[in-house]
């Protein structure tokens, strides 16, 4: 029992952190005004770029830096296209999902082929990791979860208590305003896109690199999405936004755990849960949003 | 030290091809309050976003205590101490009244240290004597404290040249009384202040000097003492006399046209809007809605007009029950409705003047048969409305929104009034629009009044409402606070019933 009760721990937390990641960049993002849905297509590019650098450096920590690059240059160009050109945020973000699909598959076939590459590799954390349980489901981990873990105060911080964060939640609700006293509305939006760019870029080498060690074609499959989904639900605020990202995690750990059951055979209905789980929960807290009144309203300087 | 603070020199600024202010010339001297006065589209705001650093470009110069300076953006016009206070209030409506103080402060360190901030601008708060709790946030203000909050916000950011962008329009006449004072005392300590309003009781009232603007050129700087009274200002705003006073008829009053009883109704919140209201308006009067924006007057028309379910109490129009009717019903009862906000409920501009002349009648027989517009007729019937409502219009082909606000209200209320309504809902009337287009407005509808109908109008201009109107009813937070004979009405008796005070 004790067993089965850490596993699903694991599973959770597994799951849970490329979700993490990815959202705590799209709190940054949704909280300025825009709305990434191309995050999907940046961790796709992320868990391909982390295998290639990963293959061509046989290190992880390369593989994490090509991820972020990747990121940080896909994040860029949608901020050149919703930010400067104004260009309709959903429709950049669909194309990028799009485009990410092709570009991943034709570099894995050029490059990778399945190859296998160096993983994030766990470093137990001394003295910690041998608490009975605990040990084993909390300081037993990659440091990508480590620092996924560790980035929610620091989020939190920053966005609720540095010039850096009321600007970034000053931007999504009132840009014009935010100009009048001399902010930059489009470094703004610029910096807090690209972040984001680089949190799903990493994201997604975790997806790739975390458990696994390779690619497969579409290996995302919807993580993205979810992440978005995760940003919402944790009502756009870090420590929520953890919450979010554990509910989901543990639903997905849960359909897992069910799969091996009797259940297993009604295994879309599973894939449904995560889904469901959110519906439900969205619907039993209708507290006050924080969702930006100028949400993925480009901004026009007269 | 020089006498002037600013001089703005030869300022031209275009958009596109349209030249919104053209070679003014402005000089504010230390320590004054300089109106800026001229009807909607004449250029102040412009000239003022200029000098504010709202637009990329402008031509000319500005000179700020001597100096020339180069004003590209916000942060520059706040740094050599101009402070602007919007129309439209740039607070953030989430975020706490701190917040929005320091937000952008270029002296903020980068881990925000808010208490001493906030003991900063509560000092600030007494001693301009306008002191709001630093920690709430911004949206549970009441629109005068937002405002206080906004002067408090440059005061914050030493801001020595304060504009005000019609500070007035929002305010109850309680409200501007207090910023009167506020302003006062911001002169006494040695503040200079732009005032940009079309109100010329207000001008004569509080400022020093006037700088008048029409059509985005300058008319004329005048002493606010040698002008002997308010039609010579308007006079130099509009360009030739204007008769300010409205000579009215004597009422004849008919039968009810228009009964509202009990009537309640939320707003697209779910909140209740309007409670409980009931009148009445007879043929022959002019019954209008008072009370300051957002207190339940748009709710209150919609629900008449069929735009808005009512949620208790009921509507007779013309003698029928039109409790929850649709609209069409309510029009079909000769009921004639010019909505509040032309652009949005009014007109349409993507189609020509002729198209939008036909949208209430396309239905009826003179107009259309076997499913077909009858065009020739329909254009005759245009001409004839744009030529009997002064419509001024290259031709009844052009797109509707290439004309002037003026002259799109005049063909909105051409189309309304050309099928002679027993009642005639008029919301805003004369927003946005030139004194002379007002005036041609408001003798209109004293024309219907006359011709037997009955007129409900809402408006928020208190001058107009107590010129036009028979009788004024006050609306404050959805309940009717009083209903006035146009004998007692003046800003004293209607002024603390539009705040909520009986």
């Amino acid at each position: 029992m004790l067993d089965t009760i850490v596993n699903f721990l694991t599973a959770d937390i597994r799951t849970a952190t490329p979700l993490l990641l990815a959202a705590l960049g799209l709190v940054f993002s949704e909280r300025a005004g825009i709305v990434n849905i191309g995050t999907e297509g940046i961790m796709l590019t992320g868990a391909l770029l982390g295998c290639v650098g990963s293959f061509i450096f046989k290190s992880s920590l390369m593989g994490a830096v090509f991820a972020i690059a990747g990121g940080a240059i896909a994040g860029l160009i949608f901020a050149y296209f919703t930010v400067t050109l104004r260009s309709n945020q959903i429709v950049v973000g669909t194309a990028f999902n799009i485009f990410a699909i092709g570009l991943t598959v034709t570099l894995n076939r050029l490059i990778l082929n399945g190859v296998k590459v160096n993983s994030y590799s766990n470093y137990p954390i001394p003295g910690l990791s041998k608490i009975p349980l605990l040990g084993r489901v909390l300081f037993n981990w990659s440091v990508p979860v480590y620092l996924a873990f560790l980035a929610v105060p620091v989020c939190w911080f920053v966005l609720y208590r540095t010039n850096t964060g009321l600007k970034v939640r000053a931007v999504g609700e009132y840009p014009k305003a935010c100009d009048t006293v001399g902010i930059n509305v489009f470094k703004v939006r610029y910096a807090v896109i690209l972040f984001s760019g680089m949190m799903s870029g990493f994201a997604g080498s975790f997806v790739s690199m975390g458990q696994l060690s390779s690619f497969t074609e579409g290996m995302v499959s919807g993580k993205g999405f979810m992440a978005l989904a995760v940003c919402v639900f944790g009502n756009y605020s870090p420590v929520t936004v953890l919450l979010a990202a554990l509910l989901f995690g543990a639903s997905d750990a849960l359909k897992y755990r069910l799969t091996t059951t009797g259940l297993g055979s009604y295994y879309q209905f599973l894939n449904m849960l995560p889904y469901i789980i959110t519906i439900v929960a969205l619907c039993a807290f209708t507290k006050r949003s924080n969702k930006p009144a100028f949400s993925s309203v480009p901004y026009r300087k007269e | 030290m020089p006498e002037n603070i600013l001089e703005m020199k030869n300022i031209t600024k275009r958009f596109a091809s349209v030249v919104a202010n053209e070679d003014i010339n402005l000089s504010v001297k230390k320590g004054e309050i300089h109106a800026l006065l001229g009807e909607n589209g004449a250029g102040k705001s412009t000239l003022m976003n200029c000098l504010y650093g709202m637009y990329d470009s402008y031509e000319g110069e500005i000179y700020f205590d001597g100096k020339l300076v180069e004003i590209q953006d916000p942060k520059h016009a706040i740094a050599i101490g101009i402070g602007m206070v919007h129309q439209h209030f740039m607070l953030i409506p989430v975020l706490t009244v701190i917040e929005n103080v320091v937000l952008g402060l270029k002296e903020n360190k980068e881990i925000l240290d808010l208490n001493s901030a906030a003991k900063k601008f509560t000092e600030l708060g007494k001693r301009y004597n306008m002191e709001i709790d630093p920690w709430v946030r911004v949206e549970q203000l009441s629109v005068g404290q937002q405002q206080r909050l906004e002067i408090l916000k440059a005061l914050y950011r030493e801001a020595r040249l304060l504009i005000l962008d019609e500070p007035t329009a929002v305010l109850t006449p309680g409200e501007i009384d207090s910023l009167f004072d506020m302003m006062t005392k911001l002169k006494n300590e040695g503040q200079t202040v732009i005032f940009i309003s079309h109100k010329l009781n207000e001008i004569m009232k509080i400022c020093d000097r006037c700088t008048v603007l029409r059509q985005g050129r300058l008319e004329a700087t005048v002493n606010i003492e040698d002008v002997k009274n308010r039609e010579e200002l308007a006079a130099l705003m509009v360009g030739r006399e204007v008769e300010l006073v409205v000579e009215k008829n004597p009422v004849q009053l008919l039968e009810e046209r228009l009964v509202v009883k009990d009537l309640c109704c939320d707003n697209d919140r779910k909140l209740p809007a309007v409670k409980n209201v009931s009148f009445e308006v007879r043929g022959g009067e002019i019954l209008g809605i008072c009370g300051v924006d957002g207190n339940g007057q748009s709710e209150l028309i919609q629900s008449i007009t069929g735009l808005r379910p009512v949620s208790s109490g009921q509507v007779f129009i013309n003698g029928v029950d039109a409790t929850n009717c649709d609209a069409r019903r309510v029009l079909d009862l000769s009921v004639s409705h010019v909505p509040e906000d032309r652009h949005k409920f009014g007109m349409i501009g993507q189609m020509n003047v002729e198209e939008n002349l036909l949208l209430v009648s396309y239905k009826e027989d003179r107009f259309a048969g076997k499913g077909l517009l009858k065009w020739n007729i329909i254009d005759q019937h245009s001409k004839k409305i744009c030529d009997d409502f002064n419509v001024k219009t290259p031709s009844i082909k052009e797109l509707a929104k290439n004309l002037s606000g003026g002259n799109q209200q005049k063909f909105v209320v051409g189309r309304e009034l050309e099928r002679t309504p027993r009642l005639l809902i008029a919301v805003h009337p004369s927003r946005g629009l030139d004194i002379g287009a007002t005036k041609y407005i408001q003798a209109q509808m004293l024309k219907q009044r006359d011709n037997g109908a009955a007129v409900l109008m809402v408006s928020t201009e208190l001058d107009e409402l107590i010129e036009l109107s028979d009788r004024i009813l006050v609306i404050f937070e959805g309940e009717v606070m009083g209903i006035i004979d146009q004998k007692e009405a003046s800003r004293e008796t209607l002024g603390p019933l539009m705040a909520g005070v009986r």
